[in-house]
């Protein structure tokens, strides 16, 4: 059972649901894992606080010229979508960080002066917090593309037990990646404008990837009805409601779990514990 | 000799485009006859990235010796340098100007790109 937190809006509370629902469900003996795909700055860790057993680096194809069989043709500039060719009148230059990895180029080279070399962009990264699963990405600094790394978290999260996975914000590649084929994705909005034209574009890239999703307001006692209003409209399921409260936003500036720390903060995500355990069961059953 | 001056528009009298990548045109420039060419770089204006590699390409392939811009990023000034091409950078005014200027000698080639990647 994979479950995406997600949402548009950065800053809407991913992170300290997402920690606190796996933290919930590996309390109660639930088998489950917390991954962490926000790969540009994976905060996870800071509040779970794992021990990192394994860690393995990401790396992409990029191409090596040989310029000895190259004949300046240009096939391989042509075919690049991303400009890090660069067919100058007497040779072929490669600007691997702007290489996306897709092997365009080394499949059109008619001469076959094209191979492929490995350039590493982030790490996986695997251990655990007392019971619970921990995955992470992290990508390499200066690195732009976060896709390849995400690939390779999912590829190592386990096929048992309930997955809660830390989606990046916005509605891009990376959290494309992140939600595609995962069971059901979660998002945390807040009742503001930019949360409503965030959740909107969210729920956008949700649905056309066929994906199921639930509403989780929070901080829901601020701003105003807007996104309750498109929810309603658009028939979304509201799961939940988190009213705003200082002693939340104090526990995680400390680095603290608010469903540890702060006094029934626990009991309101019960809800959507129940939710998962309940979606769990049934696609068990099927 | 042939020079590219990046310009605002596809005429002599054209303003010099102070960015290289994303420049609206390159006007290529034969000093010795005068003639010239205007290159629409769209492509350019319009990429997410590696902008300055494509057109460092590009003008490289007309042959020609100088660059005349305002700026140029890393990427471009390696591409460019790899290509033989001496970059000239700061320069301001119209196209015709900027030509009139290096055919005195008042102008004398960077070492060095003057701005980061994604200047704008």
């Amino acid at each position: 059972m994979k479950v995406a937190i997600a949402s548009g809006k950065g800053g809407t509370g991913k992170t300290t649901l997402a920690t606190g629902l796996a933290h919930l469900l590996a309390a109660k003996d639930h088998l489950t894992t917390y991954v962490d795909c926000d790969v540009e700055e994976p905060n996870g860790h800071i509040f779970l606080r794992p021990g990192i057993e394994r860690s393995e680096d990401v790396s992409i194809p990029v191409p090596a010229i040989d310029q000895e069989l190259c004949t300046n043709c240009g096939r391989c500039c042509e075919i690049c979508r991303f400009n890090a060719l660069a067919c100058l009148p007497e040779k072929v230059m490669v600007f691997p960080s702007l290489c996306h990895g897709c092997g365009g180029c080394t499949l059109v080279c008619p001469e076959g002066a094209i191979t492929e070399v490995p350039r590493v962009v982030g790490v996986v990264e695997r251990g655990s917090a007392g019971e619970l699963g921990f995955v992470q990405g992290r990508l390499a600094v200066g690195e732009a593309m976060a896709t390849p790394v995400i690939r390779a978290v999912k590829k190592a999260i386990p096929t048992e037990g309930v997955v809660i996975l830390d989606a990046p914000p916005g509605t891009s590649c990376p959290v494309v990646e992140t939600i595609r084929g995962v069971d059901w994705v979660v998002m945390v909005t807040e009742p503001t404008p930019f949360g409503l034209n965030d959740l909107k574009l969210a729920v956008g890239a949700v649905r056309k990837l066929g994906l199921t999703t639930s509403i989780v307001i929070n901080r829901s006692d601020v701003g105003n009805s807007g996104v309750e209003d498109y929810c309603r409209e658009e028939g979304l399921d509201v799961i939940l409601k988190i009213p705003h409260s200082r002693s939340v936003a104090e526990a995680y500036a400390r680095g603290e779990m608010p469903v540890v720390t702060v006094p029934g903060y626990a009991d309101m995500l019960e809800t959507l514990a129940g939710a998962v355990l309940t979606r769990t069961r049934e696609a068990e059953k099927r | 000799m042939k020079i590219a001056v990046t310009s605002r528009g596809p005429e002599m009298a054209s303003d010099v485009d102070p960015r290289f990548g994303r420049a609206k045109w390159f006007v290529i420039v034969d000093t010795e006859t005068g003639e010239f060419e205007a290159i629409d770089n769209e492509k350019g204006v319009e990429a997410g990235s590696g902008a300055g590699i494509q057109a460092a390409a590009r003008v490289a392939g007309f042959g020609v010796e100088y660059v005349l811009t305002g700026h140029c990023g890393p990427n471009a000034f390696r591409t460019l340098t790899e290509a033989g091409v001496k970059v000239i950078t700061s320069v301001t005014g119209t196209v015709e100007g900027a030509v009139e200027k290096i055919k005195l000698g008042g102008l004398s080639p960077s070492d060095a790109a003057d701005v980061n990647g994604h200047w704008t």
